[in-house]
């Protein structure tokens, strides 16, 4: 035990020491999750509280050119900016390169009257499946000759956010078209037109939704950026951990005093066992000081608090699993490491792969079915999905313990490499 | 029991992925209370023998025996009986000679009490009481030789392998290392030591082995070999038995 404890006060005067490496331990995951929230969060922002500045080029002179342009103002999602009809499409993608807007949104010229044309065939389609055909009319189809709203967008603007627009745009569209064919059948079958008062009350009898986040412990708190993020970088920067413990398993290799320990009386093992117990004490450390700045700093940053789950004992018996699986791969990497820029530059790289293919990077359900495998064996997927467990599903340690089990696996799997890589060479 | 320090019998080495052997058939006896020197051209085998005998490397054939102990049985007990002082600065350059001390004396196997003792002890006689608390990082070559030297003796060893413990240090420090090691060996430590250094060598040994090519050459007396071959020191001794030639190994 005096060995033992002689190794660890040894590693932790080094280490404290080493003050670049303290500064790389402790300020790159504070850095990562202040900037990644903060990004995160602004982009948060702008799908739901802010606004998306769109140009507007009403070309059309009739309702449902201005019935559109409602709708859109409806979703909510948009700051309209009214362009004249008469400027052309190339001077609209002028005024985007000038960073006006991001999106533009050009309504033809006959969009009404094309419209009403295709509403009145799809309603004479419809009476006529119903045995009712409006008498003195042939059914044409006339929906190919409907002009396509044409929609420009800046190319900065990313697929997803695209995709939230287009889908938002469809909505206002279906809003219109539904009208149109509403007003032909009602016309249709009444001869009259449609009443005001009815024509609100069907597009306004829309089915509301209701989100709901699935927690376990039956809370309805929407998770934020900070929920997200903040266990995700902690989680990266406890693997970071690599370039200081690796680095320092290797330096221990080249100089000599791996060659004086393997004369002394006493196992390698202690040493690794020490290097274990004091990397793991900071990797601890690390995340404590990064949950505490998401509790306590965020808010006056601006950005989401840090709500801690309720089961405090699971969120730190999976800290200290997450750290021993991250000091024990920081070890391997040092054991077969031949020199400290190769054992930077495998760590750091692996680390990275391990966190793009481990959901970090692009969530775990959005991953291809090829990559789900290899998702599988990245030990950072299962450390993310047992935080995500605890901070955003708001579950307990027995609600996540299927996500440990195959760390730890993943962990004594690391452990066993790195000691048939020390008997390999030698070192034990 | 015998009193040889150092017994090795029909000593067999190939390093891995190569095909020619380092020693075939060597033998070599150390007796206890030597201050033996271990001498050769580069390349002749000087540290790989001593790495053998440390048990740094694994030997294919033969036996090795320190104070009758075979090394490849219960190699960590043996490793009390015997301290090594490599060529490189072995120990940690962040921390201070005392908190180096402490920490390679627990691996030594020594107790809290005993490394407080040896430590004031051993500063005291290298000359490092003064800076006893400074980081190694900051101290001269010759002041890390005393802290690599120290670190070597600091649990009495009946054996100390040292492998050119004076590169690099001047006269002033050399002189305390060699005055120290005869001290050390005059309380009944036997010394095995390479050097490039002869002169100091015959200072220093009243036994020497001469390597090279793997084999040993010549294993006597420094006065008998001087006799027996016709040479005044050393250094004519090392040139008839090993020859003229560069060595490129």
């Amino acid at each position: 035990m005096f060995k033992l404890w002689s190794t660890i006060l040894k590693d932790m005067r080094i280490l404290t020491r080493d003050r670049l490496g303290l500064v790389f331990m402790f300020v790159m995951p504070i850095v990562l999750a202040v900037v990644i929230t903060a990004v995160q969060n602004s982009t948060f922002e702008m799908l739901n509280t802010n606004t998306v500045p769109m140009l507007i080029c009403n070309r059309d002179t009739g309702e449902a050119g201005k019935q559109m342009q409602t709708a859109i103002e409806k979703v909510g999602m948009f700051s309209l900016k009214q362009v004249t009809p008469n400027v052309t499409d190339k001077e609209i993608s002028e005024r985007m390169h000038a960073k006006d807007a991001v999106i533009a949104i050009i309504i033809p010229a006959d969009f009404t009257q094309k419209l009403k044309l295709t509403a009145d065939a799809t309603a004479k389609k419809a009476l006529k499946n119903f045995g009712m055909q409006a008498a003195g009319t042939a059914i044409t189809n006339d929906s190919s000759q409907v002009q396509p709203i044409t929609l420009l967008y800046h190319p900065v603007l990313q697929e997803s956010f695209r995709h939230s627009i287009n889908g938002a745009l469809r909505s206002a569209l279906q809003v219109v078209q539904n009208k149109e064919v509403l007003k032909s059948l009602y016309f249709a079958l009444n001869e009259t037109a449609l009443p005001d008062s009815l024509e609100k009350d069907l597009i306004n009898s829309q089915v509301a939704i209701v989100e709901i986040p699935v927690s376990r412990d039956g809370s309805r708190n929407i998770p934020n950026a900070s929920q997200h993020n903040v266990p995700a970088w902690t989680v990266f920067a406890m693997f970071f951990i690599v370039i200081s413990l690796g680095g320092s398993v290797v330096r221990e290799k080249l100089n000599g005093s791996f060659v004086r320990l393997k004369t002394l009386p006493t196992n390698y093992l202690v040493a690794l066992i020490s290097k274990q117990l004091s990397y793991l004490f900071i990797t601890f450390i690390q995340a404590t000081v990064v949950f505490s700045m998401g509790i306590w700093l965020f808010p006056s940053m601006g950005l989401p608090k840090l709500n801690l789950p309720a089961d405090i004992t699971g969120v730190v018996i999976v800290t200290l699993i997450c750290g021993w699986c991250a000091v024990s791969y920081a070890i391997m990497i040092g054991v077969f490491a031949k020199t400290q820029e190769q054992a930077n530059g495998i760590g750091a790289v692996s680390i990275v792969l391990m966190a793009a293919v481990g959901g970090l990077l692009v969530p775990s359900f959005a991953m291809p079915e090829s990559f789900q495998f290899v998702m599988k064996l990245s030990p950072l997927h299962w450390c993310l999905e047992a935080y995500y467990g605890l901070f955003l599903e708001g579950g307990k340690l027995k609600d996540v313990i299927l996500n440990i089990i195959p760390l730890l696996g993943i962990t004594f799997a690391i452990q066993l490499i790195t000691l048939i890589g020390l008997k390999r060479k030698n070192l034990i | 029991m015998s009193n040889a320090a150092v017994r090795i019998n029909d000593l067999g080495f190939t390093y891995p992925r190569q095909s020619a052997s380092c020693f075939t058939n060597l033998n070599l006896e150390v007796q206890e209370g030597e201050r033996f020197g271990l001498f050769g051209p580069n390349g002749a085998g000087k540290t790989t023998l001593m790495n053998c005998m440390t048990g740094l490397l694994r030997f294919s054939e033969g036996s090795i025996q320190l104070l009758g102990h075979e090394i490849t049985h219960h190699k960590k007990a043996i490793n009390k009986l015997f301290g090594f002082v490599p060529q490189d600065f072995s120990f940690y350059q962040e921390l201070s000679p005392a908190e180096n001390l402490a920490f390679f004396g627990a691996w030594s196997g020594l107790q809290k009490a005993e490394i407080k003792n040896k430590t004031t002890e051993l500063l005291e006689v290298l000359g490092l009481t003064e800076v006893r608390n400074k980081k190694v990082e900051q101290f001269s070559g010759g002041m890390k030789r005393r802290v690599n030297l120290a670190i070597g003796v600091i649990h009495n060893p009946r054996i100390l392998f040292l492998d050119e413990p004076t590169v690099g240090v001047d006269v002033h420090t050399r002189h305390a290392i060699i005055n120290y090691l005869k001290k050390l060996n005059e309380d009944g430590t036997t010394l095995i030591y390479t050097s490039h250094q002869l002169s100091e060598a015959e200072d220093l040994c009243n036994k020497v082995a001469l390597i090279d090519d793997g084999k040993i050459i010549a294993h006597d007396t420094l006065n008998q070999l001087l006799i027996d071959h016709k040479e005044d020191g050393l250094e004519g001794l090392f040139i008839n038995l090993t020859g003229k030639s560069y060595r490129n190994t």
